[in-house]
């Protein structure tokens, strides 16, 4: 390939050089929800349980944009690997007296992991109302197993009253939620941190090349299948960190965190927020569990009507959700001053 | 009668009459989702309006159960003209997500419409005496209601199959189903084709949502929590398949039954993994094109 030699295009391919070296760094309004999370521990020490309740979502909204933001994959199932991560600790500390948070996590993530592994496998080799009905059908199945065992997973009564060990040995859970919300907090910055480099990494690359293209990847001899399978193993272990972690601060668990509702639930937050842009999450978790907060004790009605309402006016108006707004709003302002964006 | 023959007729009996309520009211997503690929999660919520309608007419305007029904079928699909042509059409080549969630978003609006009209309590319907009561066939008495509609389900099976298979307007609808392109350029007008098909099945949905009242009681949560049957029904059966849907109609409806009969805690299991099993084997359902 010869080089261009006009140097308008020459130009051109520098800044596309200088954006793919530099898009991976940190930028400083990446601390900005971080800070908040922080600021809401000062700001607000009586809503903590609530607060970490929102975290724990926001790992689950996280997970879920691996596979829908970055690699395209739309599933109704999600919550099964929510699921499985909550009932390995409830379990755990139910039946064996495993009582121990942090090694509780990793066995979350190894369970859901396999979980996300084996249905993968099997699952992804499909597009479309298949693979939206085969996801749905494999979590309620997960659902309806619990229960049929509910002598041993206590079935729709749950697990209720568990008790964990303090963190590290050390930190006692209080009343007010404190440890749970730094501890939530922590687990939520490593795993982003990890999700983080996933993305902008050449694996990264090749799930946004499926997302966009699929049969460009095959062509140019991109294992799609193994890309799809390894991703969705991984976002279903840190889905099972974000439901191990529900079990925990909550101390108790029923077979509800396998519903529709759950999956649906975490992806409306997906879409509310962005998807695809990691932040997105962030947003959308905190914006609906807010919002469903204020507005279910309203009224649960109007808030329904109003999440439907929402949904319906992102599709139509805001394909890009609330992070896409902003970045249209950014968009808009830079063409005004007349500066390229 | 040995007692395992029995049981075997009451599930079959039973499973046939769910199952013409499982066709009755899928049949027209499989051929609105076969026609424009489009996913339509709202249509439970057409089912429960028609089932609401059904309970305003019969219990506030003291309407017979019958022309209820129709009532309800025809107002529905009138109504869901005005959806299609406003909303859906304009989602028609977005991706699979913005269906999903365009609809999702219409369904948890009619769910709490629904709620704030109606009450979250599940309402029933007065039948009429001739509903009512059981038919003896000697061995075993069955439920009138139930063979009633196993009688209407047979007679829409018999109408529909006649104008899929026999009319011009259904051989329309098979090429359109079958390539879109092909149908356009040969001067179907696979848009005004495809609003009709959309207000029968709405219609339809509406009639199977007034039929299940009595069957399951019809409270809010209708709209998703038979939404998910009706998807596995198309899913299984596959796309804009008239015998897909009705063959799936058929095995979902009575092996659903038969693991209620024989063993009751299992639940849904069955059904899902039946699902799961079949689509593992062929993605595109029973009867639709690979």
């Amino acid at each position: 390939m010869t080089p261009p030699r006009d140097p308008a295009a020459m130009a051109a391919r520098d800044r596309a050089a200088e954006y793919l070296v530099s898009r991976h760094r940190y930028r400083w309004a990446e601390a900005l929800p971080w800070l908040a999370c922080i600021a809401v521990f000062f700001l607000f020490p009586d809503r903590l349980t609530f607060g970490s309740q929102v975290l724990v979502m926001v790992l689950f909204a996280l997970s879920l944009d691996l596979i829908l933001g970055y690699a395209g994959i739309v599933t109704l199932g999600h919550a099964a690997f929510f699921g499985i991560g909550a009932y390995t600790v409830g379990l755990g500390a139910a039946k064996l007296g495993w009582t121990e948070p942090i090694s509780g996590l990793f066995a979350a993530f190894v369970l859901a992991s396999l979980g996300g592994f084996i249905s993968g496998w099997f699952l992804l080799r499909y597009r479309g109302l298949t693979l939206l009905m085969l996801t749905l059908a494999t979590a309620i199945m997960l659902q309806e197993a619990g229960n049929l065992g509910s002598e041993f997973t206590g079935g729709y009564d749950g697990l209720p009253g568990l008790v964990f060990d303090p963190l590290l040995g050390r930190f006692e859970y209080d009343l007010y939620g404190h440890t749970n919300y730094i501890y939530a907090l922590v687990v939520l910055a490593v795993v982003f941190y990890f999700v983080r480099r996933i993305v902008y990494s050449p694996f990264g690359q090749a799930l946004t090349g499926i997302r966009e293209n699929v049969r460009r990847m095959h062509a140019i001899g991109s294992p799609v299948h193994w890309r799809l399978v390894t991703v969705y193993t991984i976002a279903a272990g840190i889905a099972g960190i974000a439901g191990a972690l529900f079990t925990q601060t909550n101390a108790y668990v029923t077979l509800t965190v396998f519903e529709f509702e759950n999956s649906a639930k975490v992806m409306v937050m997906l879409i509310l927020g962005g998807t695809g842009r990691l932040y997105g999450a962030f947003l959308g978790a905190a914006v609906y569990m807010i919002m469903e907060d204020y507005f279910s004790k309203l009224s649960p009605t109007f808030w329904q009507f109003g999440i439907g309402l929402l949904l319906v006016l992102a599709v139509l108006f805001a394909r890009r959700g609330v992070l896409g707004l902003f970045e249209q709003a950014g968009e808009y302002f830079a063409k005004k001053k007349g500066t390229k964006p | 009668m040995p007692q395992f023959a029995i049981i075997a007729v009451s599930i079959l009996f039973d499973g046939l009459a769910y199952a013409m309520f499982l066709f009755i009211t899928s049949v027209g997503l499989s051929v609105t989702m076969g026609l424009m690929g489009f996913v339509n999660l709202a249509h439970g919520a057409f089912a429960m309006a028609g089932g609401y309608i059904v309970v305003s007419l019969t219990r506030d305007l003291g309407i017979g159960f019958a022309p209820s029904l129709a009532i309800a079928a025809v107002s529905v699909g009138a109504v869901s003209v005005v959806f299609e042509r406003g909303l859906y059409r304009r989602l028609y080549k977005a991706t699979d997500l913005e269906q999903v969630l365009l609809t999702i978003g219409l369904a948890f609006m009619a769910i709490a419409t629904a709620t704030y009209l109606y009450g979250p309590i599940p309402k029933s319907v007065p039948l009429p005496p001739w509903l009512q009561g059981d038919i003896s066939l000697g061995f075993r008495a069955f439920p009138t209601y139930r063979a009633f509609l196993i009688v209407l389900g047979l007679v829409l099976i018999s109408v529909l199959w006649y104008g899929f298979e026999k009319t011009n307007i259904g051989a329309k609808i098979r090429a359109a189903v079958d390539n879109r392109r092909m149908a356009e350029s040969v001067g179907i007008n696979v848009d005004l084709l495809f609003t009709l098909t959309f207000a029968l099945g709405s219609g339809l949905a509406a009639l199977g949502g007034g039929l299940a009242i009595q069957l399951f009681g019809l409270s809010p949560s209708f709209a998703v929590l038979y939404l998910v049957l009706f998807l596995i029904v198309v899913a299984v059966g596959g796309l804009g398949s008239l015998k897909g849907t009705l063959l799936a109609a058929l095995v979902i409806g009575i092996i659903d039954t038969g693991g209620k009969y024989l063993y009751a805690e299992a639940g849904g299991f069955f059904i899902y993994a039946i699902t799961v099993i079949v689509l593992l084997i062929k993605p595109a359902g029973f009867y639709g094109r690979e």
